[in-house]
């Protein structure tokens, strides 16, 4: 079981680059610990910005710093950094058109038992619905690795949201397609078309798999770019299926499952079933026990599809 | 009246208890600020299982909603639910005593986690009283850590226009946050300045001290045309030299050793608060 978590990678690559790009600026609200950047702020001093508890001037100042040259990474909670600052996000990042990368941290249901304050089930929505703004959710750390390197590449304002803990790997070290805002089809079958995002990949190839073993054959569409949302992938996935299932750790409103009901209804009309958190705080539990609670697991996926294809 | 102190160890005892069942929980915060809940409880605030729906009582906001552990072994003691109960079940599966504050259940008025909340929504509690001519007083909890957020300064000033005195804000001044002393992180200079130049009255006293600690909450009472702020200074973690001042304390579950070292200083404590 792989143990390096998402938000380790991030740090890494951001150490690894800042060596030689002295524009790149980390800033955290007494975020660092839980954004695993500490190793960052102790190598990089003059590199890193703390503003302490505040998650406005978090984001304001990532923006002021980027309009004056700076590549800025703001790192924070994903309950907090999304909707604490979102009017920060809107208005001062994607309007302004600054180069910002927001990065939440321990996002969706993460937290656990620490209750909906912090968990981040409305940020898919709300960063999706800003124009300007990217969203990212990528699935695993080889991932999470070539989406970082290439954020590093462009100067246009994104969100990308991650979990607190290590998850199972996807990908390999050796093998890791990735296009940059081009969905990754991780398998490819014709009965049903799984898209996911985050940590919900890894759970829609283990149903895939499972599915396989009884004759049901699904295509696993890993959406880590919601938005921009590759389409094409969509369609071309769905267009083979007889049912389209989403699965994301979010609300059930305005997230992967509602953009991609969008696409399908208009541009190849078939049901579509979306899989997603309550609306409603979440049960108590670690995020393993809510996502079983809630079916949005292997097993509950294979459910869904063999109970509607 | 019993001895506060006294009392102040046992609940700090159940938090320890309740934070290595539950395997989590934001423990520094809650020893610094157990003795501002006991006092308000249990000497203060108009507030008990019998009126908790009474359009007259007391308010009280958590606003550094971090440290639920110390105000659940407060309500417990009041009896508003069984200690066993939260101890048993705090931060398990299905639980409804999770780790932040939460208005399902009773005696929480309220859901608080994300910090920099509880000053601007007891200005809306305390102008409420104003408006029914009420004479309920508002009381809210925040941390040093918190005083970043520019909601409470947004409050504050809230506060100073509308003459809120019926209102009182205690900040549980223990100079720690996750990333290390405030100074450090985001400096706050002096407190008393800071708020006085915001129009409110500012007592500063020892916030572990039960005397002062009643001293400061009768000045403010007895203080008209101003809201009242606090300054409680505590030490993160008190009750047990394991704990005491350390930052990595905030959220730090003992392993066994820690444990037993923890209750032993307690319990010392205990006695020597006893014999007062
Ligand atoms: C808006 C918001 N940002 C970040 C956090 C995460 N957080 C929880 S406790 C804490 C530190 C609090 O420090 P302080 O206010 O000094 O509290 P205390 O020392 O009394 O525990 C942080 C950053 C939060 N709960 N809410
Ligand atoms: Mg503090």
């Amino acid at each position: 079981m792989n143990k390096i978590a998402n938000r380790q990678v991030i740090c890494e690559v951001l150490m690894d680059k800042a060596k030689e790009d002295k524009d790149i600026v980390v800033l955290c609200s007494d975020s660092r610990g839980s954004a695993s950047l500490a190793p960052f702020a102790e190598a990089f001093p003059e590199q890193f910005v703390e503003v302490g508890i505040a998650e406005q001037n978090l984001v304001s100042i990532a923006a002021g710093l980027a309009k004056c040259g700076k590549k800025a990474f703001a790192a924070s909670p994903a309950s907090f950094v999304s909707t604490r600052s979102y009017e920060q996000a809107k208005i001062d990042c994607a309007y302004s058109n600054t180069n910002v990368t927001l990065i939440g941290i321990s996002g969706g249901v993460s937290y656990g038992a620490l209750g909906m304050s912090h968990h981040s089930a409305q940020d898919i929505a709300a960063m999706s619905a800003i124009p300007n703004m990217r969203v990212y959710l990528p699935s695993d750390r080889f991932q999470t690795k070539h989406l970082m390197e290439a954020l590093l590449q462009d100067e246009k304002p994104a969100y990308i949201r991650v979990g607190r803990n290590p998850v199972e790997d996807v990908y390999y070290e050796e093998y890791c397609p990735f296009e940059m805002d081009k969905a990754t089809v991780v398998m490819e079958g014709t009965d049903v078309a799984i898209v996911a995002c985050g940590e919900m990949v890894k759970p829609a190839v283990d149903a895939a798999k499972l599915l396989k073993e009884e004759g049901i054959s699904a295509t696993v569409v890993d959406m880590y770019c919601v938005k921009p949302l590759d389409q094409d992938t969509i369609v071309k996935a769905a267009e083979s299926a007889r049912l389209v299932v989403t699965v994301e750790e979010h609300a059930p409103m305005g997230g992967l499952g509602s953009m991609v009901s969008q696409v399908v209804g208009s541009q190849c009309p078939k049901t579509v079933i979306n899989m997603a958190l309550p609306d409603a705080p979440v049960i108590t539990g670690t995020s393993r026990e809510v996502f079983d609670y809630y079916g949005l697991n292997a097993e509950g996926i294979v459910k869904i599809i063999k109970e509607n294809i | 009246m019993g001895n506060l102190k006294e009392l102040s160890y046992k609940l700090r005892k159940d938090v320890v208890d309740m934070i290595v069942e539950g395997k989590g929980g934001h423990i520094g915060g809650d020893m610094s600020a157990m003795d501002i809940l006991v006092e308000l409880y249990f000497e203060q605030m108009n507030i008990s299982p019998e009126n908790m729906d009474a359009p007259d009582r007391d308010r009280f906001i958590m606003s550094k909603g971090h440290s639920v552990e110390a105000l659940y072994t407060v309500l417990a003691e009041k009896g508003f639910f069984p200690i066993e109960q939260v101890i048993k079940e705090f931060s398990k599966f299905g639980s409804q005593f999770i780790g932040h504050p939460n208005n399902k259940l009773p005696g929480i008025e309220m859901n608080s986690g994300s910090l920099g909340h509880g000053l601007p929504v007891s200005v809306g509690m305390a102008l409420a009283g104003k408006m029914d001519k009420k004479d309920y007083r508002v009381y809210t909890v925040m941390g040093d850590g918190e005083l970043a957020e520019g909601s409470v300064w947004e409050g504050t000033m809230a506060g100073n226009q509308y003459k809120l005195d019926n209102l009182c804000a205690i900040v549980d001044r223990n100079r720690l946050q996750i990333s290390g002393n405030t100074e450090d992180v985001m400096g706050h200079d002096d407190l008393v300045q800071r708020f006085s130049s915001f129009g409110w009255h500012v007592i500063s006293i020892d916030g572990n001290n039960y005397t002062e600690l009643k001293k400061a909450f009768e000045e403010a009472r007895e203080t008209k045309g101003k809201p009242t702020v606090i300054i409680a200074n505590t030490i993160k973690g008190c009750g047990s030299s394991v704990m005491e001042n350390k930052a990595n304390w905030h959220h730090k579950v003992p392993n066994a050793e820690e444990y037993a070292q923890i209750i032993k200083d307690f319990q010392i404590r205990k006695e020597a608060a006893a014999n007062e």
